[in-house]
């Protein structure tokens, strides 16, 4: 009985300890990305080329679900309106739930699954195939020249998906309610404007989408770093790393969410 | 030649995210249009200012002529002390009567100025005098109650 009681707390224990030790290995880690990144200025390429893997190649999804997500909230935010007789005020629902919630939220976790899981599986497999190894051999810092380019790459990417995600988004809105539907085109517009703010509302939204890349590229690095060297351990971490980034996306938009729009 | 196309595409890309962004500031948000010119304070007390909120639209006949800076208490006479920004472009003479309207049943609430006839224009700084309270729902059938059981008793007499 008292064995089963001590391994137990032995099993609790040893849990903790690693999850600590985990994410300070995690912090250092984030701490070493920062302080050598400056290669990945100097030697832009490097970076730009990030850009292209995590930035462009997600333009289409980005661009594709933004628009069917402002369909889609117009058809619902249209029907539900209507019940109280202010379908005018759909451009304000549209865009507002847009630019402050859904475009850094659903980009944020659509470049988690698209490009931080790609980043994780490149880094692993660099680590598998003992790349990071041989560059180290050959005094190249693999964390100035794999980690950083990348990790400022979907950094740089994020926030403007998330603006595309957004604006698409909002052309959607207007596609189903004044296209489609045949709300009045002017009060869509101009409800819009008369209740979005530039700072309260566009400009928290992009700090969001700042936010959210750095912890979606800082997740997606370190497992790609951290992975076990084989097969399986690659695809656990490409796992890890979109179920660890999808929940800071949510964990962090609720607290950002708190401290922006409690007021 | 990689490179080049490379460069191109993220050209592209950061050129189109800046485009969307520059999109919601001025389409979307208010960036672009509702920035009013050279404005003037203007005060107002009210009794009951009810929903209305900082930042919320003064319209004169429907016209957005300026916004609400801040709200908050006068504690000698316990009534609320609106300061407003105003357009320039715009003056109201010193009789202008200030009510608090609501836009449509569950719309927004904002400040509506009905100009009078003085010939004098209100200058920056200056409070407006006439004012009419918000409409509080509760009061209003309250009253609409009492005055209801005020009939029925005298009609049993």
């Amino acid at each position: 009985m008292l064995d089963r009681i001590l391994s137990f707390f032995q099993a609790v224990g040893a849990g903790t300890i690693s999850a600590v030790w985990r994410l300070g290995f995690a912090a250092r880690f984030f701490g070493m990305v920062l302080i050598l990144s400056g290669s990945s200025f100097r030697r832009i390429n490097l970076t730009l080329r990030e850009v292209y893997f995590s930035g462009v190649l997600s333009l289409v999804i980005i661009l594709v679900s933004g628009l069917f997500v402002g369909m889609v909230l117009g058809l619902q935010g249209y029907d539900t309106l209507a019940r109280y007789g202010s379908e005018e005020a759909l451009g304000v629902l549209v865009s507002l739930s847009l630019v402050r919630e859904l475009g850094p939220v659903v980009a944020g976790l659509l470049f988690a699954s698209r490009a931080g899981s790609a980043i994780t599986a490149e880094i692993g497999l660099m680590k598998a195939t003992e790349q990071l190894d041989a560059m180290d051999m050959m005094a190249v810092n693999p964390i100035a020249r794999v980690v950083a380019p990348r990790f400022w790459g979907g950094v740089i990417s994020m926030p403007l998906l998330a603006a595309l995600f957004s604006a698409m988004g909002v052309l959607g809105g207007y596609l189903v309610g004044v296209v489609m539907i045949g709300t009045d085109s002017g009060s869509f517009w101009g409800q819009m404007q008369a209740s979005v703010d530039f700072q309260r509302d566009i400009l928290n939204g992009v700090i969001k989408s700042v936010v959210f890349g750095v912890a979606v590229s800082w997740v997606a690095v370190f497992e790609g770093y951290d992975s076990d060297a084989t097969a399986e351990g690659v695809s656990r971490a490409t796992t890890r790393t979109v179920v660890t980034s999808s929940l800071a996306i949510l964990g962090l938009d609720f607290i950002l969410t708190s401290l922006m729009f409690r007021g | 030649m990689r490179r080049t196309t490379i460069d191109i595409w993220v050209g592209v890309f950061v050129v189109i995210g800046f485009l969307a962004l520059l999109f919601l500031a001025l389409r979307v948000g208010n960036l672009g249009s509702s920035k009013l010119q050279s404005p003037y304070l203007l005060e107002a007390r009210f009794d009951n200012i009810g929903g209305l909120k900082a930042r919320a639209a003064i319209k004169s006949a429907g016209v957005v002529v300026g916004r609400i800076e801040s709200i908050t208490l006068d504690s000698k006479n316990y009534q609320a002390l609106v300061s407003m920004r105003m357009d320039d472009r715009y003056r109201f003479p010193k009789d202008t009567f200030a009510t608090i309207n609501t836009s449509g049943l569950l719309g927004e609430q904002y400040i509506g100025l009905e100009p009078g006839g003085d010939p004098e224009n209100l200058e920056p700084g200056d409070v407006i005098k006439k004012t009419q309270s918000a409409v509080v729902l509760e009061k209003l059938i309250s009253q609409f109650m009492f005055n209801a059981a005020e009939k029925g008793t005298s009609g049993d007499k």
